[in-house]
């Protein structure tokens, strides 16, 4: 045995030898994680399977379209759900307050800026909207913080109250816009240059759609690239699979968690905008509709998974907006219809979250 | 052996009482674990030792007696502050980010800065495979790669005290006399605390020794002293390390 | 034969008592004691909603899992009966075939969203049946043809619980006896049984595992319980119970629709109560809809009332005008959480024990 050591160690000090005994039983080859790509092929399969049942390619550019608007922002709101759930294992009911916060933030905004709004000049127009959204992120983030520190940091562990409690705090929130903003139906009109479509030939594609695209693309090139290149983001995803020995590494898991939260809290903020200006009128209960897709996305992706959620709201979104066309009666039908097949081939949703 | 002993120890339980839901675990444990070297945390299976190491990182909070290291209750401590005043932690599952490359998870480990390119080359010389490996998601590692990619991340920068639940279970004997060297290597720059049933192991490495059983300390001394005294063994950890060996 | 019929689980305070048997006193008199319209009404709205929170209790309180499809099921009671008889004819039998078909879409139903998601994680459970009782909402506004879409269906029941029904010719105690009269009994007395049955199913052995479950999942596990089983079969009774108390709404109102059975303003009316009066207790499910009913027929005035007399101050009339009386409720939901989690009938019978 002692002999054993020696040997070890005078072979330990030869650097150059670098496939030691060490690991007898790994295979000579280096292993890369094995990306799982049969998921991706699903928005393929649908948008074909579409694409032949509508027969026309101008109506079905259309519909795609709209579907990839519609994905991106349920994806903008449900990201930051997801990660929350990954993280804490929180699921947070009231997300739902603020996309409606959001969208309330933004029209109040806007209404000073009515003559950027109404201007014929894109850059005007982009700038009312990014002031916008830039006060109704920060807006709902410092009220993400709030909520945490209220209504979520005392349920932890305790999915029952959890869903209670942010059910309880949906329904306040929801009230006390009423009460501040009136229970009437609000309504924020499209800028003008983001009003109509570019037409290319026979096919029309909604500027404000592409907008929508754009910042949802954005939103989840960024997130990318924090999660996978920054430090902070190692940490989430190392927190999502196992937050006790994030703790152990000597990391403040909980700082990390309210950062999350606050950021998911601004990112539905952004989606209530986009979703409010998408539909151009909206109440207190704009979220509920929203946040029904929202769980139905982050089920099917997987809860905790940034990408699932992505893949999870572009199918959605895809069913959601062929099935309008095609079968108008059954649309949300079609999305339920799609989640219980995917749960039945996988029951954790497309890209599980490995846990501990 | 026991000149190596200083006045004040390095870590001391003093009384620590443990509940876990309903149920009492640790019953008022009493040990030290001196300057320098390794000591073994011995006993059956279920006699509380991943417990008081998980007591110590704060994992669990102790509910009676005082857990002191270099002089200053950490009892009450939060894990992070634990993990802060310099102890590392290598779990029985090991909790590697399966998610991660080996790179992230030791960019982690790492928290005051950037890779030291010579301490990693230190420790690429006992566990060559985690330069093999270095840009592979450490989910596909094997049993025996997890395991070194833990210790390696307890070591990346020196801490003051390492706890280690387990670090053979499961692998390969010639996994296991790998690990040996690298034990023996670091015992010379920082202190361990290893749980361990495995005997034999044990016996090659341990300084000093306690033996746990039903959540108390039931025997302390020298690992020499124990090693040497069959009957003691027999009485202390029963046929159950016998199995393992 | 009382401790019987309560399967010996008697309310364990004596405030409680007393409060429970007020309850059901006024309930059984309330045509006599409460003449007009608007009171039987608010008394058979109670009667439903006492059989449908406790039906939500045994999911919630004695599972520890949470729906939020209750009303799903509640309105496919409502449609099943209000359908077949709109169109098959107003009779007994046809009632009992709206009955059976509901019963069956409900309880298999349940089955389905069990076995989807009960397997993999409770909150799983919770977001489905979020998701799965929308679409149903929006299904039944699409299909109109069938359903009436938003607007409902409006039908005639048996002619036994007709209005214009004469069952005695002198009235009783200065009431008159119509059809409303009966179609009340009913709905009180069909209420009253389907509780004791509930009451029952919560403390026979199938109830005592669901808190086992509840209590320590992984114990019971243990212990050699399929928990998936246990969960699936409590939420498929659970269904059952709240159609009957759909049957119970469509005979009562002699008219079923979307906003009345299915929405999601009905559900968190329903969590309220369940909380409000005591997670875990059926006598919750009566004290938590009889008082959230009340106060919901009462607390509005009562609100415009204040929010007339703080007329000046800024933003408080505005809090207290009685449309917002659903926020005093959200608030006093997330206090109770928070500081009374076992309700009502929790803290009455906390304070007895000591």
């Amino acid at each position: 045995m002692k002999k054993m050591r020696q040997n070890k160690k005078t072979e330990g000090d030869d650097m150059a030898d670098i496939s030691a005994p060490a690991a007898p039983s790994a295979p000579d080859a280096i292993p890369k994680k094995s990306l799982d790509l049969l998921p991706l092929a699903l928005p393929l399969v649908i948008g074909l399977a579409a694409w032949l049942l509508i027969g026309s390619t101008t109506t079905w550019l259309t519909l795609t379209l709209a579907a990839l608007a519609m994905g991106m922002m349920v994806f903008v709101i449900a990201s930051g759900l997801t990660l929350v759930f990954g993280l804490m294992d929180v699921i947070n009911f009231g997300h739902g307050a603020f996309i409606a916060i959001g969208a309330y933030l933004a029209m109040t905004v806007l209404a000073p800026l009515s003559g950027w709004v109404q201007a014929d000049n894109l850059a005007l127009n982009l700038a009312a909207l990014l002031i916008a959204a830039v006060v109704a992120m920060i807006g709902t983030g410092a009220l993400g913080l709030v909520f945490e520190r209220i209504i979520i940091r005392p349920v932890y562990g305790q999915h029952l109250k959890q869903i209670l409690i942010t059910m309880g705090g949906l329904i306040v929130a929801e009230q006390l816009l009423h009460a501040i903003f009136g229970g009437d139906q609000k309504s924020m009109a499209l800028p003008a240059g983001l009003r109509g479509a570019i037409i290319i030939g026979d096919l029309a594609l909604e500027k404000y759609r592409l907008l929508a695209v754009a910042v949802g693309l954005a939103v989840f090139a960024a997130m990318q690239l924090t999660l996978n290149r920054s430090r902070i983001g190692l940490l989430i995803r190392a927190g999502v699979e196992n937050s006790e020995m994030v703790e152990a590494l000597g990391y403040r898991i909980r700082r990390l968690f309210v950062g999350v939260f606050v950021a998911g809290s601004a990112l539905a903020g952004l989606g209530g905008v986009l979703w409010a200006l998408y539909r151009e009128t909206f109440t207190a209960s704009i979220g509920g509709d929203v946040m029904v897709l929202v769980f139905i996305v982050i089920i099917i992706g997987g809860l905790g998974s940034v990408g699932g959620c992505f893949l999870g709201a572009i199918l959605v979104a895809m069913m959601a907006n062929y099935t309008a066309f095609l079968v108008p009666k059954v649309a949300l039908a079609s999305s339920i219809l799609l989640m219980v097949a995917i749960l039945m081939w996988r029951p954790q949703g497309l890209y599980p979250v490995a846990k501990r | 052996m026991a000149d190596r002993i200083p006045a004040e120890p390095l870590l001391r339980l003093e009384g620590v009482h443990t509940h876990i839901g309903q149920y009492h675990i640790l019953q008022g444990v009493e040990f030290d674990v001196p300057e320098g070297g390794i000591t073994m945390l011995l006993g059956r299976n279920g006699a509380g030792k991943t417990t008081a190491l998980r007591t110590i990182m704060g994992l669990w909070q102790p509910s009676r007696g005082s857990v002191t290291f270099e002089g200053r209750a950490i009892g009450g401590l939060t894990t992070p502050e634990i993990a802060l005043s310099g102890i590392a932690y290598v779990p029985e599952t090991m909790a590697v980010f399966s998610d991660l490359t080996v790179e992230e998870n030791m960019i982690l480990a790492a928290r005051s800065g950037p890779l030291d390119r010579k301490r990693l080359d230190w420790i690429f010389s006992f566990f060559p495979a985690m330069q093999k490996f270095w840009h592979s998601p450490a989910g596909v590692l094997s049993g025996g790669q997890k395991q070194m990619l833990a210790i390696s991340r307890a070591i990346i920068e020196p801490r003051r005290l390492i706890l280690i639940d387990e670090p053979t279970k499961g692998l390969a004997p010639a996994i296991i006399e790998g690990m040996i060297g690298a034990f023996e290597a670091l015992k010379r720059e920082t202190t361990i605390l290893l749980v361990e049933q495995n005997f034999r192991f044990a016996a090659s490495l341990g300084d000093t020794v306690a033996v746990m059983d039903d959540g108390r300390i039931v025997h302390r001394g020298t690992m020499t002293a124990l090693s040497a005294d069959e009957a003691l063994q027999t009485r202390l950890l029963g046929l159950s390390l016998d199995a393992h060996q | 034969m009382i401790g019987k019929l309560l399967s010996y689980d008697p309310p364990k305070s004596r405030v409680l008592g007393v409060v429970l048997a007020i309850i059901v006193l006024g309930l059984a008199l309330a045509p006599f004691l409460f003449p007009g319209a608007a009171a039987i009404n608010t008394a058979a709205k109670i009667c439903i909603f006492i059989v449908l929170v406790a039906s939500y209790d045994i999911l919630i309180g004695y599972t520890g899992i949470v729906s939020f499809a209750q009303t799903m099921f509640f309105g496919i009671g409502g449609y099943g009966v209000g359908l077949s008889l709109y169109f098959l004819g107003p009779t007994w039998p046809v009632l009992a075939l709206g009955i059976v078909i509901a019963l069956i879409l409900g309880v298999a139903l349940a089955f389905v969203i069990g076995l989807v998601s009960l397997r993999v994680k409770a909150i799983f459970f919770a977001m489905i049946t979020l998701a799965v009782a929308s679409a149903f909402l929006i299904l039944a506004t699409q299909l109109s043809e069938l359903t009436g879409g938003e607007d409902g269906r409006t039908f005639r029941v048996p002619e036994l619980l007709r209005p214009g029904t004469k069952l005695l010719e002198a009235p009783l105690f200065g009431l008159e006896i119509t059809g409303r009269i009966a179609a009340y009994y009913l709905v009180f007395l069909a209420a009253l049984a389907l509780f004791l049955v509930a009451l029952r199913l919560v403390n026979s052995c199938f109830g005592r595992v669901l808190q086992a479950i509840r209590e320590n999942e992984s114990r019971a596990e243990a212990l050699g319980y399929r928990v998936v089983y246990y969960r699936t079969l409590a939420s498929c009774l659970s269904a059952a119970l709240a159609v009957c108390a759909g049957v119970l709404s469509a005979i009562w109102l002699r008219y079923t629709g979307p906003e009345t059975t299915l929405s999601f303003a009905i559900m968190l009316d329903v969590l309220l109560m369940v909380v409000i009066g005591g997670m875990g207790t059926l006598y919750g499910a009566v004290i938590g809809a009889s008082l959230f009913i009340l106060a919901q027929n009462y607390l509005q005035k009562l609100m415009g009332v204040a929010s007339a007399a703080t007329e000046g101050f800024p933003l408080l009339p505005r809090l207290l005008h009685p449309d917002r009386w659903l926020l005093l409720l959200g608030v006093l939901f997330v206090l109770s959480v928070y500081f009374f989690p076992t309700g009502i009938v929790g803290r009455l019978t906390q304070r007895a024990r000591k």
